[in-house]
C-alpha cells in the first residue's frame, strides 16, 4: 500500500493510556452526576468553566506532555489525546484551558525563554491561568501573513499598538496571555513572510481592551482586543525577532490535528440515542450507520497525526487533510440527525436534547472557518500534490 | 504486517505492472483470457496467499493478501485474483485442498440434498474463467463449502459496469468435486470478507484515478495555464484526495480486525468491514465524479484508460451489499450499543 500520498499510521492505545482513559470517565461520570458540568456542544469553544479546568489540573491532565520541571507531566501524545477526546465526547466544558493546553502552551515550552517558562507554565498545568489566540486582525484572515499590529522598539521591549480579533476566551476571567502575531519590521510586499514576530501580551497590561463580540447564537465566547501603547518586554519574544511566520505555521499545526474537529457536535448524537432507539425505522438505521462509519475513520486519520507527532514528525498537510474532512463532517452529523429526530424533540425549545441538537446547529458554520478555512487547508493539500 | 508481505506485495505489484497494462485489460473486457498474467500470477503463488500451509498454500498473513489485493486494484487486474483468493479462503477453512486455476464464490445459501447441490446466483465475477465455483450449501441446518465444475453448472452470461464477467450461474443436483462442513461460520461472514475484499480493490483503483487526475491536472494547458492552477480544480482534487485517504484507511481498519482474528468475522471485524463498505459507497461515488470532471471529454473515451479504475470502483459499491445495506447493518449494532456504550465501543478499537 505504498502508492499513498498521505500516511496515517495505526495507532493502538498502550496500557498506561488504556488505565488513563478508565480515570477519565470514572472522573466524568462523577462530576455530571454531582452537578459539576452540564453537557454541551461545542464545549471546547463555548463551555468556560475556571473550576472544571482547576480541578483537571489538580488531576495532571492539563499541560500532559510537557516536561515536569515546568508543571507537566511528561506524559505521551496520546495519552493526551485519550483525556482530550473524553472530554469532547461528555461535552465537558473546557474551553477555559483549551487554547493554553492545545498550542500556546507548548508554543512557549518551544520558543520562549527560561523566566517565561518558568513563570506562566506551571501555572497553565494547574488550570490557574488561561490563554487566548492572537492571529487574526478585522482585516486579516485567512491571509494571516497581512497582519498590521505593529510593535515598535522602545528601551527594554516592545509598544503594541493595533487590534486583534476572534480570540477565542480572551475576556474570560483567568485568561492572562496571548500570543500575538505582529509586525516588527514593514511589510515588504515581496517577501511578506517577513519581518513578523510572535510576542506574549499580558491581557492585564495597561492599553489592553477586550471586548466580546456575540455570535448568532447570542453567545459571548470571542472577542476583539484593542492594543494601545502596550508595553511588551524583550522576555516575551518567542524565537528571534522577524521570525515569527515559521512559529505560527507550528502552531497552526498544533491547533488543526486534534479529535476537536470531528467531535464538537458527538454530544448530541450521544444523547439522541436514547431517543432513536424507540422503534428506529430503516433511516434511522442508516444515519446511525453513516455517521458512525465516519466518526471511526476519522478517528483512526486524527489518532495517526498523533502517532506522527509522537514519532517527532510535523504532519502539517495531513492535519490539513483530516480538519477539512472532519469539518464538513460536523455539518453533516447534525444535519442527518436532524431528519431523523422526531418533532417533539425538534419543536422543542427545553430539555437536554433539544438544547443540545439547537447548540450544534448553531454552532457548526464555525467549523470550517476557525483554525484556517477549508479552502485555505485545501490550498495546503493541493500543494503536497503538486498542483500549486 | 509481517516480514513476507514486501517480498509478496513486490512481486504482485510488478507483475501487475509488466502484465495488467492498459492493452491487456482492455483486450479482457472484449474477451481476450490475459493467459500470460494469470501464469505469472500462478507461478508465483499470488493466487494461493491466503490458503493455509496444510491446504497447499502459502500460508501468508492474511493482511499480506489485501496488500495484493490493493495492488490489483490500483493496476485494474483483468483476472479473478480476488475471487480465488476469496474461495482458497473457505475452502482452506474448511481444511480442504485447494486446487490450482482460477476460481471463483457465488454469493448465497444453497441447498445440499443428497450430496448434491442445488441453487441459483446472480452476477458471479468471472464465472466462466473459473475452473471451479464455490458454493456455501446447507443441509439439516449444517453449513458446508462445496466446489462444483464449472462444467456443471447453466451459466447465462453478462458483465459488470467494468465489463468484466458478471455471469448468472444456476445448479441443480450437481454433485460438488469437493465438500466440507464450515463450522463456526456463517453466510453472513461470506458477505463481509467479500466486502472487504472489494473495498481494498477499490481502494487501489481510486488511487490510481487520483494520481491520473494530478497528472492530468498539471499537464492540460487551458487559458495560457495548467488547469491544475485554477482553484475550482484544485479544491475538487483536494476533496477527492481525502476521500481516498479515508478509504485506504477504512479498508486497512477492516483488514487489520480480520488479520487479527486469523479471519473469523467477530463482531469488530464486522463493524469495521460495515464501515468500510459505507465509506466505499461514498468514495465511489465522488471520487470517479471529480476524476472525470478533470479530465474533461477526454476521459469520457474509452482510449484514455481512467475508465478501467473509474467503472471498476462504481460495479464493486455495489458487490456484496450496497453501501445502504451495510449502513442499516452498522446502525442496527449501534442500536444495539445504545447511548452508554456508543462511545466506549468507538474507542474499542484502539484499546485492545
Amino acid at each position: 500500500m505504498s502508492t499513498s500520498r498521505f500516511r496515517f499510521p495505526r495507532v493502538t492505545m498502550p496500557p498506561a493510556a488504556r488505565q488513563l482513559r478508565e480515570e477519565v470517565r470514572a472522573f466524568l461520570a462523577e462530576e455530571r452526576a454531582s452537578g459539576g458540568y452540564t453537557p454541551m456542544a461545542d464545549c471546547w469553544a463555548s463551555g468556560f468553566s475556571a473550576d472544571f479546568s482547576r480541578k483537571l489540573g489538580q488531576r495532571g491532565w492539563l499541560g500532559m506532555t510537557w516536561p515536569k520541571e515546568y508543571g507537566g507531566h511528561e506524559r505521551s501524545f496520546l495519552e493526551r489525546y485519550v483525556v482530550t477526546e473524553e472530554m469532547l465526547a461528555a461535552g465537558a466544558p473546557v474551553m477555559a484551558h483549551w487554547i493554553a493546553d492545545r498550542q500556546s502552551g507548548t508554543q512557549m515550552l518551544r520558543h520562549a525563554g527560561e523566566e517565561v517558562k518558568a513563570a506562566a507554565l506551571p501555572r497553565m498545568a494547574r488550570g490557574e491561568t488561561f490563554c487566548a489566540i492572537g492571529m487574526s486582525e478585522p482585516n486579516t484572515g485567512s491571509d494571516l501573513a497581512s497582519v498590521s499590529t505593529r510593535a515598535e522598539r522602545v528601551e527594554g521591549g516592545w509598544k503594541i499598538n493595533g487590534r486583534k480579533i476572534w480570540s477565542t476566551g480572551a475576556h474570560g476571567e483567568g485568561c492572562d496571555y496571548m500570543i500575538a502575531l505582529v509586525r516588527t519590521a514593514p511589510a515588504d510586499a515581496k517577501e511578506r513572510h517577513k519581518g513578523l514576530s510572535q510576542l506574549i501580551v499580558n491581557l492585564k497590561a495597561a492599553g489592553v481592551t477586550v471586548r466580546g463580540i456575540e455570535d448568532i447564537g447570542g453567545q459571548v465566547h470571542f472577542n476583539e482586543t484593542l492594543f494601545e501603547d502596550v508595553f511588551v518586554p524583550d522576555s516575551h519574544l518567542l524565537g528571534e525577532e522577524g521570525k515569527g511566520w515559521s512559529l505560527v505555521v507550528g502552531e497552526l499545526a498544533l491547533e488543526r490535528s486534534g479529535p476537536e474537529r470531528f467531535l464538537s457536535s458527538f454530544i448530541a448524537l450521544r444523547e439522541a440515542m436514547h431517543v432513536l432507539s424507540e422503534n428506529p425505522d430503516d433511516r434511522t438505521r442508516e444515519v446511525l450507520g453513516h455517521l458512525v462509519a465516519q466518526i471511526k475513520t476519522l478517528r483512526r486519520m486524527s489518532l495517526g497525526i498523533a502517532g506522527l507527532l509522537q514519532e517527532g514528525r510535523s504532519p502539517e498537510t495531513e492535519a490539513a487533510l483530516v480538519k477539512d474532512m472532519a469539518t464538513r463532517f460536523e455539518r453533516e452529523l447534525i444535519e442527518q440527525l436532524r431528519v431523523v429526530l422526531p418533532d417533539e424533540v425538534l419543536l422543542d425549545s427545553s430539555g437536554v436534547l433539544p438544547r443540545l441538537v439547537r447548540e450544534a446547529i448553531l454552532r457548526v458554520p464555525s467549523s470550517t472557518l476557525r483554525g484556517g478555512t477549508n479552502e485555505v487547508l485545501k490550498g495546503m493539500i493541493v500543494r503536497q500534490l503538486g498542483l500549486r | 504486517m509481517s516480514e513476507t508481505d514486501n517480498v509478496i506485495l513486490d512481486t504482485a505489484t510488478r507483475i501487475f505492472a509488466d502484465l495488467s497494462t492498459q492493452e491487456v485489460v482492455n483486450a479482457a473486457e472484449k474477451g481476450e483470457w490475459p493467459a500470460a498474467l494469470w501464469q505469472a500470477i500462478e507461478e508465483s503463488g499470488l493466487h494461493l496467499t491466503w490458503v493455509p500451509e496444510a491446504s497447499g498454500g502459502v500460508g501468508a498473513d492474511l493482511f499480506d493478501g489485501f496488500a495484493v489485493l490493493k495492488a490489483a486494484g490500483a493496476a485494474g487486474l483483468p483476472v479473478p485474483l480476488a475471487e480465488t483468493l476469496l474461495a482458497g479462503w473457505l475452502l482452506g477453512r474448511a481444511g480442504l485442498e485447494v486446487p490450482s486455476g482460477p476460481l471463483t464464490v457465488a454469493r448465497g445459501r444453497h441447498q445440499l440434498a443428497a450430496g448434491l447441490v442445488s441453487g441459483t446466483a446472480l452476477a458471479v465475477p468471472h464465472a466462466r474463467n473459473a475452473e471451479l465455483i464455490v458454493v456455501l450449501v446447507e443441509e439439516n441446518g449444517a453449513l458446508y463449502v462445496a466446489a462444483l465444475a464449472r462444467g456443471d453448472c447453466t451459466l447465462r452470461e453478462g458483465q459488470s459496469l467494468a465489463g468484466e464477467p458478471w455471469d448468472a450461474v444456476a445448479f441443480s443436483g450437481v454433485r460438488p468435486v469437493l465438500r466440507a462442513p464450515l463450522p463456526d461460520f456463517e453466510v453472513d461472514h461470506l458477505d463481509a470478507m467479500g466486502a472487504l475484499i472489494r473495498v481494498t480493490q477499490a481502494a487501489g483503483a481510486l488511487e490510481t484515478a487520483l494520481e491520473l487526475s494530478i497528472q492530468y491536472a498539471g499537464e492540460r494547458v487551458q487559458f495560457g495555464r495548467p488547469i491544475g492552477k485554477f482553484q475550482a480544480v484544485q479544491h475538487m482534487i483536494a476533496d477527492f484526495a481525502g476521500e481516498v485517504a479515508a478509504l485506504s484507511a477504512a479498508a486497512s481498519a477492516g483488514a487489520e480486525a480480520v488479520a487479527a482474528t486469523d479471519g473469523h468475522i467477530d463482531a469488530d471485524a464486522w463493524v469495521e468491514i460495515a464501515a468500510a463498505k459505507t465509506r466505499l459507497g461514498r468514495a465511489a461515488s465522488n471520487g470517479p465524479a471529480v476524476a472525470h470532471q478533470v479530465h474533461g471529454a477526454m476521459g469520457f473515451t474509452y482510449e484514455h484508460r481512467l475508465h478501467q479504475f473509474t467503472r471498476r470502483a462504481w460495479a464493486w459499491r455495489d458487490e456484496f451489499g450496497t453501501e445502504t445495506r451495510w449502513a442499516r447493518r452498522l446502525g442496527d449494532v449501534v442500536l444495539g450499543w445504545g447511548p452508554e456504550q456508543l462511545w466506549p465501543q468507538i474507542t474499542a478499537v484502539t484499546d485492545k
